[in-house]
């Protein structure tokens, strides 16, 4: 195969060993990246919460302490508490949605397909406080509540803020792998039921729940992971009660020493890490898409009007509280005073002005942070696939394992481990600090949106039939070139579309971002949207670069998206494509 | 167990603008092993998932023992249907599977036992009970859906090209088990398939469909040696279909070759003849002229396909070991056992 010798190739005449050493070499410099930039931080940082902070020695004396403190123990059950609580909403949110759109023909589906990701298009943190002002005790709905009916529902008191949000973000998860593996249960599975005498809900329950389960768990697995490390959200909502904030607290309030960062850090990893795990238990061995060629899902069937009523009845309200934080980040950024009263009182365009006149320099940052960090993706995503992929380099999967390992990285970790790491480490040409060099920002979002650009180049890469390099080879090509002229044009759609979501994704990053800021000067996006949102007279401006931040994440999904179809449609057409 | 008989009266069907049921009449006699035969898109499988109240009501009346179902819902017409994909729930064991029907029958668990092992045993599967699907052979998952269908003690059974799936050695021997299965059980049933094989070598009777329309019913020997129509002829075995006319007891061909017919009277346009029934003869004794132009040696026959002026004909001659046979542009005669031929309109 590919890793045979390649004695005719021009190569040859340079070197010694042809392919082999500039294979292997691009993979040791990529596990030396990997290691010093994800691992060893990683590392460190559970190394340390193990570590005597005055003798040096290795010690359980930290968690024990994390446990004695009342205000971390009520942080832990917080944060657990909120996880929880968010995964159950975000299944009472998506369970009628997948429901309706695979088992009924409905004329909403594509409300309900774009309810599956209006969401994610807009990072929590930056609606959380539009939110409040729509529902915290004195926002708009609250008000109007009272002055009708004469009671108020807390919506955002406390924790129940951070559940209402993250629910409201990330009930989508749960919508795409549920409908998914309701979509890939064959319709003979449920007609052998009814045909051994089973029907409706008992047949719902036997067959079809069971079936749908590993797809539902991997879903919640995620809700809860991604909300159980948010640092974001609940900071800005003013909860700081939780572990993610915390561990930022403890590390930039008390120092850099402080042993509790490292605990709580140690604490993220360990749950990220058991819920991939459970979720990939409950995957193993439960492959349970039946359907069969000419099959097609469960069979669905027509509302009767009263059930169309309450379809979309459910349909426009979960709509409406998923379009809220958009509306109430349009009224805020929009609108001149807005307390006290269910709108604003005025409406203006000042908001922009002063983000454009004052803070163009987060803008500025955000694009060139986001946009070197997603061509460092794109070019570590097309080598790790390749070497993954086409060669036999010894242990090329480690590097698959570790560039995906970031997933379960929680990013305040991250940011946490790269200031230990790189504390007191100081940079040529005056570049200043290691750790509060924008530089490392960039590295930081790198390794943190790897995984998603190497699946999107693993993917393309996959899509090229190897038949079409081995042409090229049997032509007189030489591994480079061949790689150069044929395997990466025909990757391109993968390779874009993955710089694309690295981008997007990365543009409004903020848990190892706000760590890792230096100064103001330095701060992207992100972080300039946290600062204004701290007081209630930068909250306009902080809503207009919320609505940039929003307008870059759709376009780079709109993007990605297209990317991606004129792709399938070229590749349909290309003759020799495998499938 | 009182077997039970199905009579299917005057069933139309349509898909938007296609047809896919036009106007199907039949009558299955209890205990028996029944064949749908047809290509695909024939309207076989519509009709089996028809009986087992799968897909859009069809127009018309479909009865088991001489109870109308049409308008019972799947889960009240106690009609077991094994699926092509075998639809085995992948989430339970091979008990938990065959157990399902009775559960859902609120069988008392103290008889469901004995009755599962019991539908296992007869399959040749009880030591597998607790394994999952996924651990099992296709022959072995097409026998556990079988055990799970045969356990309800169904009125009839439907099997949708049970043996599809398979590969060619295994198809041999299940499709000998199905038959035995039923005979011992003597459940009326009912085999969708489009291998004509398959349904001569299983069925008592069987009906070819084409088009959504039953083309001819029959013993799988009537409907090979007596074909109605040019598509029954040619769907089940290998047919050479001469055009021509009735003269004086003899069928004229269009290349003018006299070819004699038993008791006949009437008119006919085409004569049905089987490659076994032509065979290749000396000068004299040879009735039709021709130049081999292709052969296909098949183990115990030798395939020739003879240019006539009645056209192509195809003969199958029996293989000797040691004789080469004619190559291909020999000239050779060809001569014709035409007296049980089976003429057409």
């Amino acid at each position: 195969m590919s890793d045979m010798p390649q004695p005719a190739s021009g190569a040859g005449r340079f070197t010694l060993f042809p392919r082999l050493s500039g294979v292997a070499i691009t993979g040791i410099l990529i596990a030396i990246f990997l290691m010093a930039f994800l691992v060893l931080p990683v590392v460190q940082v559970i190394y340390v919460a193990f570590l005597d902070a005055r003798t040096g020695a290795m010690t359980l004396q930290n968690f024990r302490d994390f446990f004695n403190t009342s205000l971390f123990r009520e942080s832990f059950v917080n944060s657990f508490y909120v996880s929880a609580m968010s995964v159950v909403f975000a299944t009472i949110i998506a369970l009628p949605l997948a429901y309706i759109t695979t088992r009924f023909n409905f004329a909403g589906t594509a409300i309900i397909q774009s309810l599956g990701f209006i969401p994610l298009i807009m990072p929590p943190f930056v609606g959380a406080v539009a939110m409040s002002l729509l529902f915290g005790r004195n926002g708009s709905v609250n008000l109007l509540l009272d002055q009708y009916f004469g009671f108020k529902v807390p919506f955002m008191e406390g924790l129940n803020g951070v559940i209402f949000v993250q629910s409201i973000h990330y009930f989508p998860f749960i919508l795409i792998n549920l409908s998914a593996s309701l979509r890939n249960i064959d319709r003979s599975m449920e007609e052998a039921a009814q045909n051994l005498g089973s029907s409706g809900m008992r047949m719902f329950r036997r067959i079809v729940f069971p079936l749908a389960m590993p797809g539902y768990l991997a879903g919640a697995a995620l809700v809860f992971i991604k909300v159980f490390d948010d640092l974001g959200t609940p900071l800005l909502l003013n909860v700081n009660t939780m572990l993610a904030p915390q561990a930022y607290l403890r590390i930039t309030g008390v120092g850099i020493n402080d042993p509790m960062g490292y605990v709580i850090s140690f604490i993220l990893v360990a749950f990220s890490i058991f819920a991939l795990w459970a979720s990939f238990l409950f995957m193993r061995g439960k492959d349970y898409a039946t359907v069969q060629k000419g099959g097609g899902g469960l069979s669905k069937r027509d509302l009767a009007p009263r059930e169309k009523l309450i379809a979309w009845a459910v349909i426009l309200f979960i709509l409406a509280l998923v379009l809220a934080p958009h509306f109430g980040l349009m009224l805020l950024a929009f609108g001149t005073i807005w307390s006290f009263s269910p709108l604003p009182d005025a409406f203006t365009l000042q908001h922009f002005g002063t983000v454009f006149t004052q803070s163009s320099q987060y803008i500025w940052n955000t694009v060139l942070y986001a946009g070197s960090a997603a061509i460092i993706d794109v070019i570590l995503g097309v080598a790790i696939a390749y070497i993954v992929l086409r060669t036999g380099l010894i242990g090329r999967k480690w590097l698959d394992y570790m560039a995906t390992a970031a997933l379960a990285v929680p990013g305040v970790v991250l940011g946490i481990g790269y200031l230990r790491m790189f504390h007191g480490v100081q940079l040529p040409f005056g570049l200043g600090q290691m750790s509060s060099f924008w530089g490392l920002i960039i590295v930081a979002l790198a390794v943190r949106r790897l995984p998603y650009a190497l699946r999107a180049c693993m993917a393309a890469l996959q899509q090229v039939a190897l038949s079409l390099e081995e042409a090229a080879e049997s032509l007189g090509a030489n591994k480079s070139s061949t790689v150069r002229r044929i395997v990466v044009p025909l990757m391109t759609g993968g390779i874009l579309a993955g710089f694309v979501t690295s981008f997007a994704t990365a543009a409004v990053e903020l848990s190892a971002t706000i760590m890792l800021v230096g100064r103001a000067s330095d701060a992207p996006l992100a972080y300039g949207i946290y600062l204004y949102m701290q007081s209630p007279a930068g909250r306009g401006a902080g809503a207009a670069l919320g609505i940039l931040a929003v307008v870059i994440v759709a376009l780079g999904t709109y993007l990605s998206q297209r990317i991606i179809e004129k792709d399938r449609n070229r590749r349909a057409a290309a003759p020799g494509a495998e499938q | 167990m009182k077997k039970a008989g199905i009579r299917i009266e005057d069933l139309h069907l349509s898909f938007g603008d296609t047809t896919v049921l036009a106007g199907i009449d039949m009558e299955i006699y209890p205990g028996e092993f029944f064949a749908f035969l047809g290509p695909s898109g024939s309207g076989k499988s519509t009709l089996l998932r028809a009986i087992a109240g799968f897909g859009p009501r069809p127009k018309g009346r479909i009865l088991i023992d001489g109870k109308d179902i049409a308008d019972l819902p799947p889960w009240k017409r106690n009609v077991g249907m094994v699926f092509q994909s075998y639809a085995l729930w992948p989430h339970m064991t091979v008990r938990q599977n065959v157990a399902f029907g009775l559960e859902e029958r609120r069988m008392p668990r103290a008889q469901i036992g004995p009755k599962v092992e019991a539908a296992l045993d007869l399959v040749g599967l009880l030591h597998l009970a607790e394994r999952m699907p996924s651990q099992l052979s296709g022959g072995q998952q097409q026998r556990v859906a079988l055990a799970r269908t045969v356990a309800i003690e169904p009125q009839v059974l439907l099997l949708d090209e049970p043996l599809s799936n398979l590969d060619a050695a295994l198809r041999v021997q299940m499709r000998r088990e199905l038959l035995s299965l039923q005979r011992k059980l003597g459940l009326t049933t009912i085999f969708v398939t489009h291998d004509q094989e398959e349904a001569n070598t299983t069925s008592d009777r069987m009906a070819v469909l084409d088009g959504g329309v039953i083309q001819q019913i029959g013993t799988p020997q009537e409907l090979y040696d007596t074909p109605v129509n040019g598509f029954v002829a040619g769907f089940l075995g290998t047919a050479n279909i001469l055009a021509g006319h009735m003269n004086e007891g003899c069928f004229v061909t269009k290349g003018g070759n006299r070819l004699a017919v038993d008791n006949y009277r009437g008119t006919a346009s085409r004569i049905v003849l089987r490659p076994q029934s032509v065979s290749l003869a000396d000068e004299e004794r040879g009735s039709i002229a021709g130049k081999v132009t292709h052969r296909e040696f098949l183990g115990s026959q030798i395939r020739y396909l003879v240019g006539t002026e009645d056209g192509e004909i195809i003969v199958d001659t029996l293989h000797h070991a040691g004789q080469s046979g004619h190559a291909v542009g020999a000239d050779v005669m060809l001569m014709i056992d035409s007296r049980s031929a089976s003429l057409l309109d």
